[in-house]
């Protein structure tokens, strides 16, 4: 029986999600105990409207930093979706069903764009998005005015809530958007070549998988999250905005999260479900402190310490679990 | 006339004004484990990467199983079952050994991977082939540099090959792995299906596990003796002898 639980922890503290994992109910704990607001219904609810964004672009950001690459752009691409559906729905009078996998394929695009310019005229991922960041940006801002807008009149009702503005409707599309790419990166081939790709480009390339394929890809998929979550926030606030934090701050969040997540920047290996807790750690940190009675600014301090730590801690462990006890 | 499973005739290659490859006649037989060696720059890297279809060779015929063919590219020589086995390159550290072995040529029972059939079957095909390994699931990082190469070599012969390539399979190796190393080469010899053409700088080693050894010199095969007919002191002369005419010159 010992023995059993003995593996059983072994075993659990081996997966690289364990210390995240540990963290997010170490906080949970902590921060239930400062404030007993902290696990009430509605700020369970705060909580997962925070992680929901976070951790589904994160998913992208781990399938890219796992085959070798990254993408700056994703935010931006995320203020600039829900405008997409605005002047589809507003001034072309596009039903929401089509507009709505309409703005998403126009997201993807610009995930094709980057994809293309990596692969195929080999500038270094860093600069490209650092590019259609700062283009996305001029025609967000150029097409909008810059002044926000109200959601279209069509979309609001059942795809409102559904999208975005039930309780837990984003978070519901976070869980099932993270476990489909759970599996997608460990146990399909999709996955598999993704690693293989930011593992070893030369041996990947040489057993015969098309590198550029998968790395386009995955920046597809990244930047039509991206789109998505632009979309769900819209139809949660009920307000279309281009200044909104998401330029830098969703794609900062979701980068700190897959490293949180235990993620390395080296390519070659990640893990989704710790981008999801990473999510959800910072979600938690923000909440928390937040509801103890800290500034938004102090919360910055403690967000960038965080991080650091965790990388260290990070650093750390991978070297501890290469160097021994397989 | 009998048909090898890979030969060459008048192969030539130039790179500007560099001769490379002048006239290289050089043939494989079915089971035979075929011994290149020469000086540095004699030319046995860029042969090799002619046979498997990285250059293009500027004069010359290929023929595989007889047939006259055009290497289009390293894939398009490996669909006809010629394959090249590049140590630490082809390896993917990140991932257990059986995905390695099945890299790009995954079972797969749709949407998902197929991961104990491939587990069972890198068992069986590993144990088959006398490489010895506690587990398949481990990462690759965590074996040695001759495990690797064993991995490599059993992954081509598992994919079908018929004609393996092996670029000095023993460098940077110690005994014991280089023992391990050579070990598979016999026994792939012993299976008899498939043809191996090995690079190699320790003559020793070369005469030990070669069926026929073929001496590259200035873009040309001087030699050709069939392993029981000649011995350590005579390569080494005939190295020597070229040490001493490019002296010489």
């Amino acid at each position: 029986m010992g023995k059993a639980l003995r593996t059983f922890t072994d075993g659990f503290l081996r997966r690289r999600e364990a210390s995240v994992l540990l963290v997010a109910l170490g906080l949970m704990v902590y921060f239930r105990a400062a404030s007993p607001v902290f696990l009430t219904r509605e700020n369970l609810i705060n909580i997962a409207q925070a992680t929901a964004p976070t951790a589904i672009v994160a998913v992208g950001i781990v399938l890219l930093l796992v085959s070798g690459e990254i993408d700056l752009s994703v935010g931006i691409v995320a203020a600039f979706a829900p405008f997409l559906l605005h002047f589809a729905i507003d001034f072309y009078g596009v039903p929401v069903l089509l507009a709505f996998p309409l703005a998403l394929l126009i997201a993807a695009a610009i995930g094709l764009l980057n994809g293309l310019i990596v692969t195929k005229l080999h500038v270094a991922s860093f600069v490209t998005t650092l590019g259609t960041f700062f283009a996305v940006q001029g025609l967000l801002l150029i097409t909008s005015h810059a002044y926000p807008v109200p959601i279209p009149e069509e979309m609001r009702g059942r795809f409102q809530t559904w999208i975005g503005a039930g309780p837990w409707a984003s978070i519901t599309w976070a869980l099932i958007i993270v476990a489909i790419f759970h599996i997608v990166l460990t146990r399909m081939r999709w996955g598999l070549h993704t690693i293989s790709v930011g593992g070893n480009p030369v041996g990947a390339t040489e057993a015969g998988i098309r590198a550029s394929r998968i790395k386009i890809g995955n920046f597809m998929i990244t930047s039509a999250l991206g789109g998505l979550v632009g979309i769900m926030e819209a139809a949660r606030i009920n307000t279309i905005d281009p200044n909104i934090g998401g330029g830098t701050t969703l794609t900062f969040y979701a980068i700190s999260a897959a490293v949180i997540g235990g993620t390395a920047l080296a390519g070659g290996s990640g893990t989704i479900v710790g981008a999801l807790l990473g999510a959800l750690v910072l979600a938690e940190l923000q909440n928390g402190f937040n509801l103890i009675g800290y500034s938004a600014n102090t919360i910055y301090l403690i967000l960038g310490l965080a991080i650091l730590v965790s990388m260290i801690a990070n650093q750390y462990l991978s070297r501890l679990r290469r160097a021994g006890r397989t | 006339m009998t048909t090898h499973p890979l030969e060459v005739i008048g192969i030539a290659k130039r790179f500007g004004a560099l001769t490379a490859l002048a006239d290289v006649n050089l043939h494989v037989g079915r089971g035979e484990v075929l011994g290149l060696i020469g000086d540095n720059g004699a030319g046995k890297s860029t042969l090799i990467k002619i046979l498997c279809g990285f250059h293009r060779p500027d004069a010359g015929t290929i023929l595989v199983d007889g047939s006259e063919v055009t290497l289009k590219s390293v894939d398009h020589a490996r669909s006809l079952g010629i394959d090249t086995v590049y140590q630490d390159l082809a390896l993917v550290n990140e991932l257990s050994v059986y995905h390695n072995m099945f890299l790009n040529r995954e079972i797969v029972r749709w949407p998902l991977l197929s991961n104990r059939a491939m587990r069972r079957r890198a068992e069986e095909h590993l144990k088959d082939m006398g490489v010895n390994l506690p587990d398949v699931t481990v990462e690759v990082a965590k074996l040695s540099g001759g495990q690797r190469q064993a991995i490599a070599v059993a992954r081509s012969v598992y994919s079908d090959a018929k004609v393996l390539l092996l670029d000095e399979p023993l460098a940077a190796m110690g005994a014991k792995e280089g023992t391990m190393i050579l070990d598979l080469i016999r026994d792939l010899k012993r299976r008899g299906n498939v043809s191996v053409i090995i690079i190699a700088h320790n003559y020793a080693q070369v005469l030990d596990v070669c069926d026929r050894v073929n001496l590259l010199q200035h873009g040309r095969i001087t030699f050709d003796k069939r392993a029981t007919e000649t011995s350590l002191e005579e390569l080494t002369d005939l190295v020597v002898a070229e040490y001493r005419r490019r002296g010489a010159d």
